[in-house]
């Protein structure tokens, strides 16, 4: 007599999974479009300083990258502080041929374009910060960003575009 | 007679596209690139010292011990933006501030007083990086309220509501982001 009658030996039907590429593949065009290539792998670490007056760097394509910290691999290199320039780990002194090297790689109207981003471990001193500011003085390259966090705040982009 | 094409099996379509995103996921970063950006002076050939009145110019200096000193006074870092405003905007007649210049300002088409007063930022080799970031922070900021302040008081609206390039550039040239970075020196040691 009971209206909900147990079901036996009735195989329940398969969910649909037919528009589970269109799904996916909409995801990976999703990540595709957002998110950019990972330029290096990081042989520093850093945690980069907080700042509200940040402004965004709007090409990505115009900027070349600076890692400043203590290796990541402390057996192998220790804790003293290093620069990071490509993939490879270097010193103060070769900073005016990256610059110069950089500057091959681009086309002739972007070169006086390049902005030079500082990602700077927040711990470092700024006596190495210095020093990499005076090199790339002497190698001309006058635009820089110290990377930092974007602490909360209103976007200050605007503010600083005059500089 | 056409014959009639088997269909292809999609069955592991699925599959392929979840390894590309988990390909994309893992290559790729999501982060926003952002910071502070400055510009570089270009390297003076000789040591000339340009003559500036003592009056113009804020000294900022921050030692190996992240302390602050401004114009000879220790202050903390919560009290820069305010004393940075302060120094850098308008007192007519009062000669503990900077001096007070009237410039016509083309993009505005009028004449606005103007400071000559310049923020000079000097740190040691022993500041830490963290210190630095949050001094120039704390400018910033000054010169951004003090953008705003100007444009309410000129048009009614804030500097970052503003849509006339001209109002821009205008505000741009009557509030110059004037912060100025001493040659470094070795004071204090790593």
């Amino acid at each position: 007599m009971s209206k909900f009658k147990i079901k036996k030996g009735k195989e329940s039907p398969g969910i649909n999974t037919s528009s589970l590429p269109d799904i996916i593949f909409m995801l990976l065009f999703f990540f595709m479009v957002t998110t950019t290539m990972r330029e290096v792998s990081y042989k520093v670490r850093m945690k980069l300083p907080d700042a509200t007056q940040v402004q965004k760097l709007e090409k990505k394509s115009l900027v070349s990258y600076i890692y400043v910290g203590p290796p990541i691999n402390k057996r192998l290199y220790g804790t003293n502080t290093r620069i990071q320039l490509n993939d490879q780990f270097a010193t103060v002194d070769d900073i005016q041929e990256f610059v110069a090297n950089d500057r091959q790689k681009r086309p002739e109207a972007d070169r006086q374009k390049v902005t030079f981003s500082l990602k700077v471990d927040s711990d470092t001193r700024m006596g190495i910060v210095t020093d990499i500011k005076q090199e790339l003085r002497k190698a001309g390259a006058f635009k820089i960003n110290y990377s930092s966090h974007k602490a909360r705040g209103k976007d200050y982009t605007r503010y600083m575009k005059s500089i | 007679m056409a014959r009639k094409s088997p269909e292809i099996n999609a069955g592991s379509m699925a599959d392929i596209a979840f390894l590309l995103l988990i390909f994309f996921l893992v290559t790729t970063t999501m982060d926003v690139d952002t910071g502070i950006t400055r510009k570089l002076p270009p390297p003076v050939e000789d040591n000339t010292d340009i003559k500036v009145k003592d009056r113009n110019v804020m000294k900022v200096l921050v030692n190996s011990h992240d302390r602050l000193m401004v114009d000879g006074k220790f202050i903390d870092i919560s009290m820069l933006k305010k004393a940075a405003k302060d120094f850098m905007s308008i007192h007519p007649n009062n000669p503990d501030y900077p001096e007070i210049e009237t410039k016509f300002i083309k993009p505005l088409n009028r004449e606005l007083p103007t400071t000559k007063g310049v923020i000079s930022l000097k740190n040691d080799r022993g500041t830490s990086y963290k210190m630095y970031i949050a001094v120039q922070n704390e400018l910033a900021a000054a010169f951004s309220e003090m953008r705003d302040d100007l444009s309410m008081n000129l048009f009614g609206v804030k500097y970052d509501q503003l849509v006339n390039e001209d109002r821009i550039d205008g505000i741009n040239e009557a509030v110059p982001i004037r912060i100025s970075e001493a040659e470094p020196e070795n004071i204090g040691g790593e």
